[in-house]
């Protein structure tokens, strides 16, 4: 990955009719970068990645690819091509007919043409199917015949629209691994589509979270997980635990707050991100894993300890979730409410009980407060 | 050991195929056998001789008004199904890719207006439309365009494949409409993205995946003009019979029942080979699976 821009858009609006569909995207991907644009559906995403590959014209700013203004350059002129969510391969031709589909003026002659779609199958793993028809093969086969496709035109950018969406879960973790390694085996800038936020946490160098046509947030993934910047970023991204808040001080750039159930604490300006505005007031938020729960008489170096009920117990097999009643946690609105934490099974360690009284282990350094 | 009785589901299945299999067999079969054994029969003037003969088929085969008849059945069979199913093509296109969702039924609904009145009130406006002192000719005299009337729209075959592909417009748009249907749109844009133009995406993707709706519309079209009736009968003045007009002449001008049922054995026959040779040809080099 270098610092070179590889695709820009500058404050590209798009309308169908009275619909907003993209609202003044400013974006730079890097070349050679894994990125994601991720979002619930309605979002743009899709749309965004549209009118990068030039299937939908812009209404208002610009796009550059490889720092050439894309406004006049139709798709099938663009250093752009795209695995489909729906693979789209074609059912009348056969896996290497599919894979060869845009070679059709390259000046090569036609042995090495060949050449090209056999190494372009085993790159994706389908050496020796291309005598199959397409129509033939299973869901993660055509995924991997869109990717060849693509992948033997050596574009600077390879777009996927949501392409793991189809596959049942183990397939998709595998193909997950498997794109990870290609994009670093062939250095191509790939854009990836989704909605599954742990797929884009996973795959991506950074991600663009996206809401109503807007980017809510441009971050590497563990930034975007642990710093969300704003509460509907942090709802979007894993489960985050949220307690009622009440800022004392603010001095320097620290904020003095009083936390339901957790008392009162200290937060830089790092820990700190925007409300949502139908929020009554501010909040403050944790993920399941940053806190620790604690056996009986055991000891920790975390600064801080609270009290707390254990309320339910959820086994995984390897993770435990517990929901936990924070003593004084209804103190500030006079709300129950449990907060759910995450504990590994490792062994030597027993699953506490519903309805025992333990002790919870945390650092102010893992909260964030939401204003 | 008894033999396996039928399961529910397929008793449902052949008491629901039951009616219309003997209504087939009644009104389709039971006259189709007649026919064959009409013509391995003999013609004796006013009546038909049951002594059995090849003698009709010899005639069929080597007569050369039965040779030319036949032939210009294939032609204007063959000519009506091309430029039927080359005028249909860009509208079924028009309608499946240019008209918005919600109107393409609205589309349809038009497209089938020509059915609305009779067949054979529509060959006679034709009739109308290209005649001597016909609209065409009529306009253009006027107009001062020509001097004399077009005669060659005139009681002659040029007007029997205006009249038919006009009839069978519908038959053949409504096939190709369907397969266009079912292209699924990403694969065009896969076309596009892979760096073909709109023109080469449409002959590489569409064009071949269209094609099952185009061999269904040319034998849809093809098969029934061979042997229309009406159309040679009212247009062409009765002067230039296709192979049905010959048929009708056999069978009730000249009572000669057993060589009009040759003639009719042999026009299915010719009908049957070509349409199987379509549909090979559509299994061998085309390769279209859906």
């Amino acid at each position: 990955m270098t610092d070179k821009p590889m695709i820009q858009c500058h404050g590209v609006h798009k309308y169908y009719g009275d619909y907003h569909a993209l609202r003044g995207i400013d974006l730079t991907i890097r070349s050679g970068e894994f990125f994601s644009l991720l979002g619930p559906s309605g979002c743009g995403k899709t749309t965004l990645l549209r009118t990068i590959a030039g299937f939908e014209d812009i209404s208002d700013g610009a796009i550059l690819i490889d720092q050439k203004r894309m406004d006049e350059v139709p798709a099938n002129k663009r250093p752009t091509n795209m695995v489909f969510q729906s693979y789209a391969i074609f059912p009348h031709l056969t896996v290497a007919e599919n894979v060869a589909f845009g070679l059709r003026r390259d000046p090569r002659g036609k042995a090495e043409k060949a050449a090209a779609v056999d190494e372009a199958l085993a790159m994706v793993g389908l050496a020796g199917y291309g005598a199959r028809s397409a129509h033939a093969l299973s869901g993660g086969q055509r995924q991997r015949v869109a990717l060849a496709r693509a992948l033997i035109l050596k574009p600077k950018v390879l777009l996927l629209d949501e392409p793991l969406s189809a596959l049942d879960r183990k397939m998709r973790e595998q193909m997950q691994v498997e794109l990870i390694k290609l994009q670093r085996q062939v250095g191509i800038t790939f854009v990836l589509v989704t909605h599954d936020q742990e797929e884009a946490l996973v795959m991506s160098d950074r991600i663009a979270v996206m809401f109503e046509g807007e980017i809510a947030q441009l971050d590497g993934p563990e930034a975007l997980y642990a710093r969300p910047a704003t509460r509907r970023v942090a709802d979007f991204i894993g489960v985050m635990n949220f307690l009622p808040a009440q800022v004392i001080s603010e001095a320097g750039g620290i904020v003095t707050a009083e936390v339901a159930g957790l008392g009162r604490v200290d937060l830089p300006a790092t820990q700190i991100s925007r409300a949502n505005p139908e929020d009554e007031g501010p909040m403050v938020g944790f993920r399941p894993e940053t806190m620790t729960l604690l056996g009986p008489g055991a000891t920790h170096s975390q600064p801080r300890e609270t009290n707390a009920t254990i309320d339910e117990v959820v086994y995984y097999g390897d993770m435990t979730y517990y929901d936990l009643r924070l003593d004084g946690a209804a103190r500030l609105d006079g709300k129950a409410r449990t907060v759910r934490i995450s504990m590994r099974n490792v062994f030597g360690r027993d699953v506490q009980e519903v309805g025992t009284r333990t002790r919870l282990a945390w650092s102010p350094g893992s909260l964030v407060l939401f204003r | 050991m008894a033999r396996p009785r039928l399961d529910s589901e397929a008793r449902a299945g052949l008491s629901l195929i039951a009616p219309p299999f003997l209504y087939a067999l009644v009104i389709l079969a039971a006259p189709l056998m007649t026919i064959l054994a009409y013509s391995f029969l003999t013609d004796g003037y006013l009546e038909v001789l049951p002594e059995g003969t090849l003698q009709n088929y010899g005639q069929v085969l080597t007569d050369p008004i039965v040779r030319a008849v036949m032939l210009r059945s294939l032609i204007v069979a063959a000519v009506v199904t091309f430029a039927t199913v080359v005028t249909a093509f860009p509208i079924a296109y028009y309608v499946s890719f240019m008209v918005r969702p919600e109107r393409k039924a609205m589309w349809l609904f038009l497209i089938t207006i020509p059915f609305w009145t009779s067949y054979l009130i529509r060959v006679f406006l034709w009739k109308v439309i290209l005649g001597y002192n016909g609209v065409v000719n009529s306009s253009l005299t006027g107009l001062g365009i020509i001097d004399e009337p077009l005669t060659f729209i005139l009681y002659n075959v040029n007007a029997i494949v205006i009249t038919l592909a006009h009839a069978y417009a519908p038959f053949a748009i409504l096939p190709i409409f369907v397969a266009l249907e079912k292209i699924d749109r990403s694969l065009l844009e896969a076309g596009r993205d892979l760096g073909e133009s709109r023109l080469m995406t449409f002959w590489r993707v569409t064009l071949p995946l269209a094609m099952p709706g185009v061999i269904a519309a040319t034998l849809i079209v093809f098969i029934p003009t061979i042997g229309d009736y009406v159309t040679p009968e009212v247009i062409g003045g009765g002067k230039i019979p296709m192979i049905a007009n010959m048929i009708q002449v056999q069978m009730l001008a000249l009572d000669n029942r057993p060589l009009g049922s040759a003639l009719a054995v042999t026009a299915m026959v010719i009908v049957a080979l070509v349409s199987a040779l379509f549909l090979f040809l559509n299994r061998r080099f085309l390769k279209v699976r859906q």
